[in-house]
């Protein structure tokens, strides 16, 4: 597809030399005064385009054949039309340009040239001249420009839109409202006069009109809509097709209900209605003979005298229910099919829309949203409409007083535990929960309890919907479900690969025998393990923090850690935890983070074996331990037993050394009267001797086998806390100056079993002589390891008398006052 | 609305970085957005446009890394199809869409749908108030479209050379950006146009 002739031409054109290419525009001004346009002009025209796009920086073209390639805009060939608006996109706007927009009417450009302008808009300014003249084109009743020019208006208006709404008047939006509303509701109900399917035989007789049909091939019997098909089309049928396509983000621009309904809005529209009924409006094609009284509507004929705006309203309502009536219809074509659903979307998002403005238009939708969704629910294939449809509950079920319930137990059941695997569900659900927030919070209770499903999506194509989690995770940090939900996270890439069994366990016949070592599959099918499996894949969190298997279930997955789906997962796992510990401080009391300090504990052992996994959630973990000691002090006064019992077994020097590290750091620094007044001696000196047993052990033999030497900051770190410890409680200083002083004496015969490196060993040493000589006077030891709180914390810009400004501002007088 | 078009590789390529994407085809719509926010300064015309092709080249890297990430996680074997067999490549085409946050590289939040068939992706970057049902259909219509008409499923390189054709096309299906309900009358109408300009 994508081969080395092509890397070569597009080499060939950013290289080409400046001599080539006034050679090859000398070339290309003659064949256009020729005014023979054959192929060679076409190939030419498109190589110059690849020459001028191959660079990211614009080139200027000749004054000559900038103006000839101008005046190839209006060619009649359309070949030209394209090819010299694709060029001239690609170059400098010619420099007095300003004068262009006045000038060049862009109601009488073809879509090309349109596109042209439109691309080399300089300012707002000319943006709103363009807009202008296009309304002025759509207004002057006699449009003697080809059928083209009107279709692409409204195109045009929509673009600008986007980023310039201001740049329409109330006249223009009031001119646009009637428009609209004309070719939504009154297009014409036959089809088009088929001028080309004339032939030899074709007389008056047979050139009678047909009504356009439905779907599903009956005679349609209201007004036309998207959903209505036709051997050819009218032009005001096609601009119905437009102005449905453009409908929405119109109702959304100037009908959104910020736009300020303030009482001077209020007379405006009252003053408007008066003169509507007034005035004998040309534009008004309710009045033609022969316009359709919609089945649909029972109103229609009052609503002629409301104000442009809530007309449109009441018509885009309109074509809206009738859209929805006919997606009921089977169509013969899968593409009509899926245009159908598309519809519905469309449909329910403008009911929701013109609902927000008008709340009486409440109580006439709710009854069609609430039969669409009986009607759907049950079919998971139309997932993404039913999205709408809960925003649509959402906004307005409030007020219709209507239950919801099953309209969450979709969302956040079958959808996340079905569908996981859908990419445009996962984003369009995830991108509906993150826009309501705050609304989803309050009305739906079990949005926090969802977790599990919603992971799920996560766990099957992290990279995709990552992003949307991290704006996510927070939300869904409560403290009733902090402790489950950090043992979901770390458990992510198991459920990851659960969902992957899942998946081909449904795909692979159960007779076969997985003879490629499917060992997991094997289990993931077995009776006596579906407890475990069935846990990750539950659906709402409130059964259980974890299972007591979970190890079990670990050695059943080992064969999974090189699926790139549990990799991926498991990179994103760290990212997560950061988040959930940056919230859970803020929802949590004490109790709760002495809790999450053990599991931190229990769970660095429990993991699944993912190369880089562990050796991650490790950093996080003692990073965040490190965090909530320092807020709460206490901490570890309240979990004293289990850190004890973890810094006491050597085995985890060698195999979780970085939470090691930093357990005993904060058993040194926080185990203190002055931290928590329950701190007595004998727990200080428990703590101290579980700490001497392992510095022993560590510096005294050698490491197990398959285990390196443990970093000199493990070592030094227990030298520190000891140190501290005994700064504590003097009866302690003999013992470690004792051990220091042994130290400095073994390490002098040169090299030891539990050292590799000599620089480090002379670190550790010079350490150990540090602590030693700051021991030998126990008063200081202790200020120094011990600080107390007003040293650590200087308050000094809130004590008057020492503080810093002051001070320098005494200076500054004293030296500048002579 | 759709913001951009494009059109570019998602395989390796010798000439450039890992991980980076060379842009074939790239048409953006509507006025220039850099217009219409509150700049300390203006743009010039060169500025502008420079920042339109690094935007659109932010996303096709996003747009490579994600079909590679999707492609590495589905597991499937790429099958290289012959020309002829379009209806089938567009069959087994991964998609999937990506979000684009505020500011990364467009100024207001973004959807990039995509569909990568072979070593071409093809993008749609879509403002997120838009139908994604019917950004997904008109996408695929699209590929389909520019697979057969371009021939892209053969050596040559006239996705490089017969540009005009997509923008012919896009002039019909997707004018000025704007997604069309069509159904299989108005589409075949078009498609008519669409056909006749191609055989020129």
């Amino acid at each position: 597809m994508y081969s080395h002739g092509s890397e070569s031409l597009i080499k060939q054109a950013r290289e080409i030399q400046d001599s080539e290419l006034q050679k090859f525009y000398s070339r290309l001004v003659k064949l256009l005064q020729g005014k023979e346009l054959g192929y060679e002009m076409v190939d030419s025209l498109q190589r110059l385009h690849l020459i001028l796009s191959a660079n990211k920086y614009i080139r200027t073209l000749p004054p000559e054949l900038q103006k000839r390639l101008q005046s190839l805009l209006s060619s009649p060939a359309e070949q030209f039309q394209v090819l010299s608006s694709a060029v001239l996109r690609e170059t400098l706007p010619p420099a007095a340009h300003s004068g262009n927009y006045s000038q060049e009417n862009i109601v009488q450009l073809n879509s090309h040239a349109a596109a042209l302008l439109l691309s080399q808009a300089g300012s707002r300014a000319d943006v709103s001249s363009l807009c202008t003249q296009l309304l002025r084109g759509l207004e002057s009743r006699q449009s003697e420009g080809p059928t083209n020019s009107l279709t692409h208006t409204l195109p045009i208006l929509n673009t600008i839109l986007t980023h310039n709404p201001e740049c329409l008047t109330e006249d223009h939006v009031t001119l646009l409202s009637k428009k609209l509303v004309d070719w939504l509701r009154y297009a014409s109900i036959l089809q088009g006069g088929g001028a080309s399917s004339g032939g030899f035989f074709t007389g008056p007789r047979s050139r009678q009109p047909v009504p356009i049909a439905e779907l599903d091939g009956t005679v349609s019997g209201d007004f036309f809509t998207v959903l209505c098909v036709g051997q050819s089309f009218t032009e005001d049928q096609w601009m119905n097709v437009f102005s449905f396509s453009a409908l929405r983000h119109w109702l959304l621009t100037y009908h959104s209900v910020s736009n300020g309904n303030g009482t001077a809005d209020t007379a405006h529209r009252l003053q408007l209605s008066l003169s509507l009924s007034h005035s004998h409006s040309n534009d008004d094609r309710s009045e033609v003979d022969g316009s359709v009284v919609s089945m649909v509507s029972a109103t229609s004929s009052s609503s002629r005298l409301l104000p442009p705006k809530e007309r449109l309203r009441e018509k885009s309502f309109q074509y809206c229910q009738r859209l929805i009536e006919q997606s009921d219809r089977k169509a013969h074509k899968k593409s009509d099919a899926d245009l159908q659903k598309a519809c519905l979307v469309e449909a329910v998002c403008i009911l929701d829309c013109v609902c927000e403005e008008d709340a009486s238009l409440v109580f006439r939708a709710f009854p069609c949203i609430k039969a669409l969704f009986g009607r759907l629910n049950s079919d998971l294939s139309f997932a993404r409409v039913l999205l709408p449809i809960a925003q649509f509950y959402l906004n307005h079920g409030e007020m219709a007083a209507v239950d919801c319930g099953s309209v969450w137990a979709l969302v956040f059941g079958r959808f996340p535990s079905e569908l996981f695997n859908d990419p445009f569900l996962a984003h369009e659900l995830l991108r509906f929960l993150r826009l309501n927030l705050e609304s989803l919070q309050l009305r739906v209770p079990q949005y926090t309890h969802s977790f599990p499903n919603l992971l799920k999506f996560l766990a099957w194509d992290s990279p995709a919907v990552v992003d949307d989690f991290v704006d996510l995770l927070p939300s869904l940090v409560t403290a009733g479900t902090a402790v489950e939900l950090l043992h979901t996270l770390l458990d992510l890439p198991c459920l990851s690969a659960t969902l992957v069994l899942q998946v081909r366990s449904t795909c692979l016949p159960i007779s076969e025998q997985s003879g490629r070592g499917l060992l997991s599959l094997d289990a993931f099918r077995s009776t006596s393990f579906r407890g475990l499996f069935l846990f990750l894949l539950r659906g709402e969190a409130g059964s259980g923090d974890t299972i007591d298997r979970l190890s079990t279930l670990h050695e059943l997955l080992v064969e999974t850690a090189d699926w790139p789906r549990v990799v991926q997962c498991a990179q994103i796992v760290p990212v997560l935890l950061h988040i959930f510990f940056n919230t859970v401080i803020t929802v949590a009391d004490e109790k709760l983070l002495a809790h999450l300090i053990l599991v931190m504990l229990e769970r660095s052992s429990l993991l699944l074996n993912i190369p880089k996994y562990n050796k991650e959630i490790h950093r996080v973990f003692s990073s965040h331990l490190l965090r909530l000691c320092k807020l709460h002090p206490s901490l570890v006064m309240d979990q004293s037993h289990e850190l004890l019992e973890f810094s006491g077994a050597t085995a985890n020097v060698y195999s979780k050394e970085e939470i090691y590290t930093h357990v005993v750091w904060v058993l040194g620094e926080y185990l203190s009267v002055s931290c928590d007044s329950r701190c007595s001696v004998t727990l200080i000196t428990s703590c101290f001797e579980a700490l001497e047993a392992v510095l022993f052990e560590i510096t005294s033999s050698v490491p197990p086998p398959g285990a390196d030497c443990p970093a000199p900051r493990v070592v030094t770190t227990l030298m520190s806390a000891l140190a501290k410890l005994a700064s504590r409680s003097h009866d302690l200083i003999p013992r470690v100056s004792l051990f220091l002083s042994k130290l400095r004496t073994v390490t002098r015969g040169g090299s030891v079993a539990w050292c590799s490196d000599e620089e480090d060993l002379v670190a550790i040493v010079t350490r150990g002589e540090e602590l030693w000589s700051l021991l030998k006077a126990p008063g200081v030891a202790q200020s120094v390891l011990t600080p107390p709180a007003h040293v650590t914390t200087p308050q000094w810009h809130r004590d008057t008398n020492v503080a810093l400004p002051l001070r320098l501002r005494t200076l500054t007088n004293l030296t500048h006052s002579h | 609305m759709v913001r951009c078009f494009l059109i570019h590789t998602v395989c390796p390529v010798s000439a450039l970085g890992a991980g980076e994407s060379r842009v074939l085809y790239c048409r953006v719509f509507g006025p220039d957005e850099s217009l219409f926010t509150d700049q300390e300064r203006e743009f010039s015309p060169e500025e502008r446009r420079v920042l339109q092709r690094e935007q659109t080249a932010v996303v096709a890297r996003q747009v490579r890394s994600a079909a590679s990430l999707s492609r590495g996680a589905a597991g499937r074997l790429l099958m290289e199809a012959l020309p002829g067999e379009e209806a089938l490549a567009l069959q087994e085409a991964d998609s999937g869409v990506l979000r684009l946050r505020a500011g990364d590289p467009f100024p207001e939040e973004m959807s990039a749908l995509w569909l990568g068939v072979q070593s071409l992706g093809f993008t749609l970057v879509c403002e997120p108030h838009e139908n994604l049902l019917l950004a997904e259909g008109t996408l695929r219509t699209l590929t389909r479209h520019c697979l057969e008409h371009l021939h892209l499923l053969g050596p040559g390189s006239e996705v490089l050379l017969r540009s005009d054709r997509i923008d012919a096309l896009l002039s019909r299906l997707l004018p000025h950006g704007q997604l069309l309900f069509l159904n299989h009358r108005f589409a075949h109408s078009l498609e008519k146009e669409v056909a006749a300009y191609m055989t020129k």
